[in-house]
């Protein structure tokens, strides 16, 4: 398992508590967490992430236990092994989008790691962009964009919420593919949150939140 | 990297920006300005004071005799005796004692009668040629050769009064036998010559009219006196001021009293006049600060402005930049960052344009007064005073967005975006 949670309990005030189900997940596979709005999908989420502090509970990622980390560790855990994309594409808009990706890298690690960028550039299809403003490409390519971000730091744990919500059909279809692909690809752990019924139907393992 | 960001974030909007530059860079070029003019003012009004106690002239006002005979910027009050004077020139308080007898002018440059004590006082070597000896020779300032490109042994004619359009005084030509060295005060703008040069120069009007021959006085060709060589020694004479340097210093303060009281003269003290004068500017120039600095406080209200309305589209991307691991600290770097680029950027134009300025005020005044600035003068002191107070507006003003950064919920900020 490079990701298990367990005993996950979380409030962000007395009326509104959330008893989460145990995740376990391993290299190159992918989890789907859905449920209806309300169900704390996203607050799963970011507690995997480390950007909330669960009530109670332990996440394990690659052995290490993220809950008890200090913020200072947490935050540079969560920039050298986890990544992330959102449902709306957020990214650095005064930087061009090979210098978003740069900053990904040299925020988690020092070192700018252009090599890299280029490359998940040319694997997601996107490498005649590297130079635009993120503002100028289309949504589909702000997604893609998104992605090879996650990945730039070669994550443990890939972590995506809604990726698809914004996008037509195709570009859904291409983002989840992309997704899965290059997860394995990395060998990393995809959990995906969502109710897009365009993705429920490809995927097995699914947590559903009650 | 940070610093990078920072920099692209701060262009990325260039309106707010270049408002924010704009500001800063008036209020840091009006400062630098007022703080180059009040030093090299000062300075150059206590330079030409050294060595001068008091100044004997008509009675009048004081103010008008010292900017007069001293910085010579204005009309005399008017003639005193040469003979009067001399029983005060010669009182064994004083030190030394400098006649000045104001004739003409050429080409606006004023024609200045005097001894070589003058020269001296301004510690104005001559630096080629030798010092005027007989009437009609005259030892030129530095700007004057320079600027109207005069040699040694060039003659030229005065023009009467200080107005350069006066009369022409073409009996007698003067004629330059000495260039004295740059000494950065009033005597590089003076033409210097003997005080019976003056006499003669304006002949017989100074005997029946002292008052320099309002009533029209006939002159007829051939008449005597012209051949005549006028030497100090001549009785009955007139001369402008005298510059008084005094031995004993009650008697700086007495005599202030004591000549008015005595004489038609007056002893008015540069020191005092000059304290009087600054004090005056001192009013206009605080006035003028106090300009700059509430254009100062406007440019950090917009620059608090400029960052606290981006703060709220910027949220997402301080969330961002958190979840690719940036820590607090590193946010509230990056604001801090973007404020004081601005306020370098502004103090670095605002430094130049002041400089800019006073080359154009230094032009004007040249013209108008002999009075120039050094634009390229640096007074670290005060300018690093300047700098602190520009990096403090610009710490002072992205505090709050920094703090409200430094404190930002990521995973509200990303939930709700």
């Amino acid at each position: 398992m490079i990701i298990s949670a367990e005993n996950i309990t979380f409030s962000y005030n007395k009326e509104q508590s959330f008893i989460l189900p145990n995740l376990y997940c391993s290299a190159g596979s992918t989890i789907l967490i859905t449920g209806d709005s309300g169900k704390g999908k996203t607050t799963y989420l970011h507690i995997l992430a480390g950007l909330l502090k669960p009530t109670t509970g332990k996440i394990l990622i690659d052995g290490i236990d993220i809950v008890s980390l200090k913020e200072k560790a947490n935050d540079k855990f969560r920039g050298q092994n986890i990544g992330l994309v959102f449902q709306k594409s957020h990214f650095i808009s005064a930087l061009t989008v090979l210098e978003n990706l740069e900053m990904a890298s040299w925020l988690a690690n020092g070192n700018k790691n252009t090599a890299r960028a280029k490359k998940l550039l040319v694997e997601l299809d996107i490498e005649k962009q590297a130079h635009k403003l993120p503002s100028q490409l289309s949504i589909g390519q702000q997604q893609r964009v998104s992605i090879a971000r996650a990945l730039m730091n070669e994550p443990k744990v890939l972590l995506a919420d809604e990726p698809t919500s914004s996008l037509d059909d195709k570009n859904a279809e291409k983002v989840i593919e992309l997704l899965t692909s290059l997860s394995k690809e990395y060998k990393a752990a995809l959990i995906i949150v969502t109710h897009d019924s365009r993705i429920k139907e490809k995927f097995i393992n699914q947590l559903t939140l009650v | 990297m940070i610093t990078k960001l920072a920099w692209r974030n701060i262009w990325f909007k260039p309106l707010n920006t270049i408002l924010s530059i704009i500001l800063l860079t008036s209020s840091v070029a009006i400062i630098t300005v007022l703080v180059l003019l009040e030093k090299q003012f000062e300075e150059k009004f206590t330079n030409n004071i050294d060595g001068v106690d008091l100044v004997l002239g008509a009675q009048g006002s004081p103010l008008q005799l010292i900017l007069s005979s001293v910085y010579q910027v204005d009309a005399p009050t008017g003639n005193i005796s040469y003979d009067s004077a001399k029983v005060w020139m010669q009182h064994p308080f004083v030190k030394k004692a400098i006649p000045l007898a104001f004739g003409d002018n050429y080409r606006g440059y004023k024609i200045l009668g005097t001894t070589s004590d003058y020269l001296q006082k301004y510690e104005a070597k001559i630096t080629q040629g030798k010092i005027f000896k007989n009437n009609f020779e005259v030892v030129i300032g530095a700007e004057i050769a320079q600027k109207l490109n005069l040699k040694l042994g060039d003659e030229f004619f005065g023009s009467h009064g200080d107005a350069a359009e006066g009369e022409v005084h073409d009996q007698y030509a003067y004629k330059i036998v000495g260039i004295a060295e740059q000494t950065g005060k009033v005597v590089d703008n003076l033409i210097l010559c003997t005080i019976p040069s003056v006499w003669q120069m304006h002949g017989g009007h100074e005997e029946a009219n002292p008052a320099h021959g309002e009533e029209g006085h006939v002159h007829e060709e051939g008449e005597e006196h012209h051949s005549e060589e006028f030497t100090l020694d001549k009785k009955g004479m007139d001369i402008t001021a005298v510059l008084l340097q005094i031995r004993n210093p009650m008697a700086k303060l007495t005599w202030q009293r004591l000549i008015p009281q005595n004489t038609k003269m007056q002893a008015a003290s540069p020191a005092l006049e000059v304290n009087r004068l600054i004090s005056l500017f001192g009013v206009g120039i605080n006035g003028l600060r106090y300009l700059a600095y509430g254009i100062m406080l406007i440019s950090g209200i917009s620059i608090f402005i400029a960052l606290f309305n981006t703060l709220k589209e910027r949220k997402d991307e301080f969330a961002l930049l958190r979840v690719n691991g940036a820590k607090r600290l590193q946010l509230l770097k990056l604001i801090m960052i973007e404020s004081l680029l601005l306020c370098t950027v502004g103090f670095i134009f605002g430094t130049i344009l002041g400089r800019v300025a006073l080359i154009f005020i230094s032009n004007s005044s040249e013209e108008d007064f002999k009075l120039s600035f050094n634009p390229y003068e640096f007074i670290w002191e005060k300018e690093g005073i300047l700098f602190l107070l520009t990096i403090s507006v610009g710490i002072i003003a992205a505090l709050i967005p920094a703090i409200k950064a430094y404190n930002l919920n990521i995973s509200k900020t990303l939930a709700n975006a």
